[in-house]
C-alpha cells in the first residue's frame, strides 16, 4: 500500500513539451512512473519522449485512460490547467508551478470542491511512492521503499527529512509536498486523514513552516485520536514577523502564525516536535524502537 | 509589495473609494503651497511603509500657515522610528498635506484573504484608530467578519448586516455600502493581499471617508498589473534586498553574524533555526533557488558579504535537481572573484556531492567542508565567534 499514487497510477504531464515539463517528465519515466502521454495546446498529433502529445486533457484522458496529471505551465496559465484536468475528471492533479497568484487559487479550490478531483499544490516537489511511482521533481535517488509517510509544505527541507529517514533504514510509505503558497490543493490534515488508513505508514513525519493555521488543524486532528506516531519540524523559529520568507504562504502576520505558537500546540495533541531539523530521522527511529 | 498611503489614496480614488482632499509634496514649499490650496485647519502626514507614525511625530495637524510651516519643516527629511520602523527608522522623503475634517467616529475597515475558508473576508470594526490586534485581544467583541465567496461576490446583506453592527444611521448606511463596494472592487481588481482602512471616518455631515489607506499588492501577481508594480518605491526597502531581487535572489537581511546560502525557501529557514539552536545569530535568509548557475553564485556572495556584521559564511545546499558539482563551481569562481578574506563553510549535498566536494578541497581555497548537517552548523558558529 501507499497513498494516492502506485505502480497502476498513469499520467499525463500538462505543458509536455515545455523545457520543464520535458526534463522531470524524463525523470519520471526513468523512475518507472507510468508517463502515458502529455498535453501541450497546438502540439496534439506529436510524439514526445516516445508517447503521444494531445491538445486538451479530456482527449488525453480519453485516449490513455490517464488518471494522475501533473502541471509545468507557467504561474499565469496555472489555474486554467487545474481546472481544466478537473473538467476532464483527472483524479489527482499535481501542481509543481511555483508564484501563483493567491486571487486565482481562491477561485480554483472553492471550484474544486464541486468536483471529485483532488490538488496537490501549487509550489509543490509532488509526490512519491517510492519504489513505485514519482509524480514530481524530488530527487528519487533518496527515497527507499518504507515505513513512513511524509508530508511537508517545503522542497528541499523534505528532501533533507526523506534522506534521515532513509539513513535509519526506514524508508517512506509516500512523501507529499503539498506547497509553499496561502491557499493550496491538499492540507496536512487531508494526508493525515489518507496516512490514518494506510497499512504502510507505521508513522508519519509532519514538515510545517511559520504562517497560516493548517499545523493547528493537523495538530487537532492528531489529538482527537490519530492512530501512528508523529513527529514534527517547524521552519521558522528565527523568522522576523511581517517577512515573506521564500514562500508565499510563509509570514507571520498580526503576531499570528508564528514556529512557537504551532509546536505548542502540536505538542499539547501528542506530536513529538523537534527543534533541530537534523534530529527528525532519529526521533523517528527512536519512537519506532 | 506595499505601497504609500498617498498612492493607496489614488488608487481609492480611481475606484471611487472616499478620500480627504490632499496632495503629495516632496519639498517644503511644494507641501506649503498645497497647505494654502486645502486651507486650515490641514493635516501634515509622513509617507514611509510603516505603521505607527502618528506616535512616532509624523502626523501633525495645522490649523493656520505658520503652524504647517513649522509641521512641514520638522517631518520633511525626519527620521521616523517607530515600532514598525526598527531602530534605525526611515527619511521621510515625502509628506501627504491633507484637509481637516470634522469626524464623530472612527471605524475600521479591511479586506484580506481568510487562509482557514480559503476566500476574501471583509473585516470591520467600530473601534477605530487604534491597531486592530490590539482590539482583537481587548474588545473581540467590537471586530465583525464576513466571508464573501468568489463565485457570488459581494451581496447587499454583506453591507447590510456591517452597517447595522457597525450602528451606522440611514445616510450614513448608504455611504458605506457604495464605499466597501468600490473598496471590494479594488481588492480584486488589484489583487491585492490586504486593503485596510484605520480609521474609516463618519463625518459630521454623514460622510463615510478613508482617512488613512493601507494596500499591499499579491507579489505573484504584479506581472499582470504593470501600472501597479511602477508604484514601488524601493527608497523603502533595504538595499541588500533590492540589490538581490535583480538577480531573483529571495534575501531578507537579519542582525546577525552568520551569513547563510541555501536552496529552497524552508531548508533556508531551517538552516537559520539550526544556527539558533546551535548559539549562532544567522545575519540573513537567502534562498538561491533551484537554477543555481555560476553567476547567480556569484552574486549572492556578493549581497552576503556586503553585510558588515558577517563573521562567517554558512552555504548549505541540498542538490536534488541542483547538481552540486556545478554549485561548487559557483563558490569557487566567486570566492576568487570576490577575495573572500572571513571563513566560508560548506555542505554540499545530493546529485554528483563526491565531485562537488572534490572540486572545493581542490580549489586550493580556503573552505571548510562538512557532510553532517549538525557538523557544519557547530563550526560555523564557532568560526564566526572566534573571528
Amino acid at each position: 500500500m501507499s497513498i494516492l499514487i502506485d505502480e497502476n497510477s498513469r499520467v499525463i504531464v500538462q505543458g509536455f513539451t515545455g523545457r520543464e515539463g520535458t526534463f522531470h517528465a524524463a525523470q519520471m519515466i526513468e523512475y518507472g512512473t507510468s508517463v502515458v502521454g502529455g498535453v501541450t495546446p497546438g502540439k496534439g498529433g506529436q510524439i514526445h519522449l516516445e508517447r503521444p502529445v494531445f491538445n486538451t486533457v479530456e482527449e488525453a484522458a480519453a485516449e490513455t485512460g490517464a488518471d494522475v496529471s501533473v502541471i509545468f505551465v507557467p504561474a499565469a496559465f496555472a489555474a486554467d490547467a487545474i481546472v481544466e484536468a478537473a473538467l476532464a475528471g483527472i483524479a489527482l492533479i499535481v501542481c509543481i508551478s511555483e508564484g501563483v497568484p493567491a486571487l486565482d487559487m481562491v477561485k480554483v479550490k472553492n471550484f474544486l470542491r464541486t468536483t471529485r478531483s483532488r490538488l496537490i499544490g501549487p509550489n509543490c516537489p509532488g509526490i512519491i511512492s517510492p519504489g513505485k511511482c514519482k509524480v514530481g521533481i524530488m530527487p528519487s535517488r533518496i527515497h527507499r521503499p518504507g515505513r513512513i509517510g511524509i508530508v511537508s509544505r517545503s522542497g528541499t527541507l523534505t528532501y533533507v527529512a526523506v534522506d534521515q529517514i532513509t539513513r535509519e533504514e526506514l524508508g517512506q510509505s509516500t512523501c507529499i509536498g503539498i506547497g509553499g503558497d496561502p491557499i493550496i490543493g491538499t492540507t496536512f490534515v487531508e494526508a493525515l486523514e489518507l496516512f490514518r488508513e494506510d497499512e504502510q505508514t507505521e508513522a508519519v513525519v509532519l514538515i510545517g513552516e511559520i504562517g497560516g493555521s493548517l499545523e493547528e488543524q493537523a495538530a487537532k486532528t492528531i489529538g482527537n485520536g490519530f492512530p501512528k506516531p508523529v513527529v514534527s519540524f517547524i521552519a521558522g523559529q528565527t523568522a522576523p514577523p511581517g517577512r515573506r520568507m521564500g514562500h508565499a504562504g510563509a509570514i507571520i502576520s498580526g503576531g499570528r502564525g508564528t514556529a512557537a505558537e504551532k509546536m505548542a500546540v502540536l505538542r499539547e495533541n501528542g506530536v513529538h516536535v523537534v527543534e533541530n531539523p537534523a534530529a527528525i530521522g532519529e526521533t523517528v527511529k527512536k519512537i519506532l524502537g | 509589495m506595499k505601497i504609500h498611503e498617498y498612492q493607496a489614496k489614488e488608487l481609492f480614488r480611481q475606484f471611487g473609494v472616499p478620500v480627504p482632499a490632499g496632495e503629495m509634496a516632496e519639498t517644503a514649499e511644494k507641501a506649503l503651497a498645497a497647505a494654502e490650496k486645502l486651507g486650515y485647519p490641514c493635516v501634515v502626514k509622513a509617507q514611509v511603509h510603516a505603521g505607527g507614525r502618528g506616535k512616532a511625530g509624523g502626523v501633525k495637524l495645522a490649523r493656520g500657515r505658520s503652524e504647517a510651516e513649522k509641521h512641514i519643516a520638522a517631518i520633511l527629511g525626519m527620521t521616523l522610528v517607530s515600532h514598525q520602523t526598527g531602530p534605525e527608522g526611515r527619511r521621510v522623503r515625502k509628506v501627504l498635506v491633507e484637509q481637516g475634517l470634522d469626524i464623530t467616529r472612527e471605524l475600521y475597515l479591511a479586506i484580506v484573504v481568510d487562509r482557514e475558508r480559503e476566500m476574501p473576508v471583509i473585516i470591520a470594526s467600530s473601534q477605530g484608530g487604534m491597531e486592530i490586534e490590539t482590539v482583537a485581544s481587548r474588545h473581540p467583541e467590537a471586530i465583525f467578519r464576513m466571508h464573501v465567496h468568489p463565485a457570488t461576490g459581494l451581496f447587499p446583506s454583506h453591507m447590510r448586516n456591517l452597517a447595522f453592527k457597525l450602528g451606522l444611521g440611514k445616510v450614513q448606511q448608504q455611504n458605506f455600502a457604495c464605499l466597501l463596494s468600490s473598496l471590494y472592487k479594488l481588492f480584486l481588481e488589484t489583487d491585492a493581499s490586504l486593503v485596510e482602512i484605520n480609521p474609516l471616518i463618519v463625518t459630521a455631515a454623514d460622510e463615510v471617508l478613508a482617512l488613512d489607506a493601507k494596500v499591499n499588492f499579491d507579489d505573484n501577481a504584479l506581472y499582470r498589473h504593470p501600472g501597479i508594480a511602477a508604484l514601488r518605491d524601493v527608497y523603502e526597502e533595504e538595499p541588500l534586498e533590492v540589490e538581490a531581487s535583480k538577480f531573483d535572489l529571495n534575501y531578507i537581511r537579519l542582525d546577525g553574524t552568520i551569513g547563510c546560502m541555501v536552496n529552497g525557501a524552508g531548508l533556508a529557514m531551517a538552516t537559520m533555526d539550526i544556527i539558533k539552536f546551535y548559539g549562532g545569530e544567522p545575519a540573513n535568509f537567502l534562498d538561491v533557488g533551484g537554477a543555481t548557475s555560476v553567476e547567480r553564485v556569484k552574486e549572492a556572495f556578493k549581497i552576503l558579504l556586503a553585510d558588515p556584521n558577517v563573521r562567517a559564511v554558512f552555504v548549505n545546499i541540498f542538490g536534488g535537481i541542483v547538481r552540486t558539482d556545478l554549485v561548487a563551481n559557483g563558490i569557487v569562481y566567486a570566492a576568487r572573484g570576490l577575495n573572500i578574506q572571513i571563513p566560508i563553510v560548506i555542505r554540499l549535498v545530493g546529485t554528483n556531492e563526491e565531485e562537488g566536494m572534490r572540486i572545493l578541497r581542490e580549489s586550493g581555497l580556503n573552505f571548510a567542508t562538512e557532510n553532517v548537517l549538525a557538523d557544519a552548523v557547530r563550526r560555523v558558529v564557532e568560526l564566526a565567534k572566534g573571528a
